[in-house]
């Protein structure tokens, strides 16, 4: 079950992409678009592949088939780990230093500018001179996407952005990357949750087994009959372990 | 009184006193230790940076030699480091022979193997947690390394006062191509052995008391540092 074609500009392609490690084929013939400006769930049971897949797309893992991106000025990538790495330096520099480390030439000036702004954009300026690893998790994960939002990417990734956090937390975090999308970025996210699948993405990617089973808009992939396994992940019914 | 006891008293009064000779030793000793540890740093830090993203055909010999540097006896560094500086060495036109940067050079080759062996564990080990991120932030992989160095600035502080540790306590190297002469090259340890052997007990004592004071300084500043915030544990491979 595929999209049908769009007419927004693609930023992401692949066709026919796997990814194998050693013996374990974690992606297989993964054929996949990812327009400007859409908001996507990757959804599957444990081991199903979603965070390979995603970080097939960033590009940061060795594949065979094809990965076509639009030029790196047009969908500049940053990506969200599940478990935010940040330096122990304080909020406000492991800011600056994604913004040194995306663009090198970026005057001093609108460098400081711009972690203003993401510090503004997460609520973290009140902590801007604290330790960035003694920030509560919440508050970590606000940090990796004010870093991530810093640079101005088209397509942010994000790997369970809200596995670890409690309701609240997780509650500002998707109201941040609603608003992300409302200013027209490009998301791209795995979940477990798939209420917030519901809530977040405009479209649904299913995987199962390393395949991509489906890839429905959202409200069509929650209301229509799926096949067997989807319809048991949907469920709450599909074993972890994959066979 | 005993004449171990006599000696202590007298090695007492040097040390309040700061009598000259003892003082002039000892300063030469942080300066001899101080500076090898500097070059060490430089040279450690960025060997160990490198060897922890590095991916070449004998990796692995390296660094199993590396290891077994970390227990290079340290006459054999002052016997390597002699014939490359003596008269007939290829470096023997220097004249560095019996000064002071002889044992530097000498120190600095000894501790070199303990920053970058230990280094490299701690970049590795803070890449397995983080190197995914910095790299999918445009951090190529040796700056990745380097950036976790930053990061992992206090288990680097502790790695280092490891290294000035074994300088500052080490004989064999500066012995040999220091060769001990008052004034000019006699350190700490070498001063020691030779006023132990003299039988002038009171200022070997002394410098001992000295020397013990400041490896136990050392180890108290190790414990200081701030594992909790800052340092990597540094386990074996």
């Amino acid at each position: 079950m595929a999209m049908p074609p769009s007419d927004r500009p693609a930023l992401l392609s692949l066709r026919d992409a796997s990814v194998r490690f050693g013996d374990v084929h974690a992606v297989r013939g993964a054929t996949l678009r990812i327009d400007a400006g859409e908001t996507v769930a990757i959804v599957g049971a444990n081991g199903s592949g979603k965070t390979t897949l995603l970080r097939l797309l960033h590009g940061v893992v060795a594949h065979s088939g094809s990965r076509l991106a639009a030029s790196p000025g047009a969908a500049r990538q940053a990506m969200v780990f599940q478990r935010p790495f940040l330096l122990r330096l304080t909020v406000r520099n492991n800011l600056r230093l994604a913004l040194w480390l995306a663009d090198g030439h970026l005057p001093a000036r609108e460098r400081n500018a711009r972690v203003e702004d993401a510090l503004r954009r997460v609520g973290l300026q009140a902590l801007r001179d604290r330790s960035a690893r003694a920030l509560s998790g919440g508050e970590q994960q606000r940090l990796a996407l004010a870093r991530s939002w810093a640079v101005r990417p088209a397509i942010l990734f994000l790997d369970e952005p809200t596995a670890n956090l409690d309701p609240s937390a997780k509650k500002e975090v998707e109201a941040l990357l609603a608003s992300f999308a409302a200013d027209g970025m490009t998301l791209v996210m795995t979940t477990h949750n798939l209420g917030q699948a519901k809530r977040l993405a405009a479209r649904v990617v299913y995987m199962d087994g390393g395949r991509i089973d489906a890839d429905l808009p959202t409200p069509e992939f929650f209301a229509r009959g799926l096949g067997d396994r989807a319809g048991l992940f949907l469920k709450g019914d599909l074993s972890w372990t994959t066979d | 009184m005993s004449a171990v006891a006599e000696s202590i008293v007298t090695a007492s009064r040097l040390i309040v006193g700061a009598d000259p000779a003892l003082v002039r030793t000892v300063a030469l000793s942080f300066a001899v230790s101080g500076s090898a540890c500097l070059g060490a740093a430089w040279i450690g830090l960025l060997a160990g940076a490198w060897l922890a993203v590095a991916r070449f055909a004998g990796r692995r010999v390296v660094l199993l030699a590396l290891d077994t540097l970390l227990a290079l006896p340290s006459v054999v560094v002052g016997l390597v480091v002699y014939l490359g500086l003596s008269r007939s060495g290829p470096l023997g036109a220097w004249g560095l022979l019996f000064t002071p940067t002889a044992m530097v050079l000498a120190q600095t080759i000894l501790v070199v193997p303990i920053v970058a062996a230990l280094s490299r564990q701690v970049v590795a080990d803070a890449l397995r947690d983080g190197g995914d991120q910095l790299r999918s932030m445009g951090a190529g992989r040796f700056l990745s390394a380097l950036l976790m160095l930053v990061h992992e600035r206090w288990a680097v502080v502790t790695l280092l006062l490891i290294a000035f540790g074994r300088a500052i306590s080490e004989v064999g190297a500066v012995m040999v191509v220091g060769g001990n002469i008052d004034g000019v090259t006699r350190v700490m340890t070498t001063a020691i052995a030779l006023e132990t052997s003299k039988g002038d007990l009171p200022l070997a004592l002394a410098l001992g008391i000295v020397l013990l004071a400041v490896v136990a300084l050392v180890n108290v500043a190790v414990a200081l540092i701030p594992h909790g915030r800052g340092a990597t544990a540094m386990e074996p491979r």
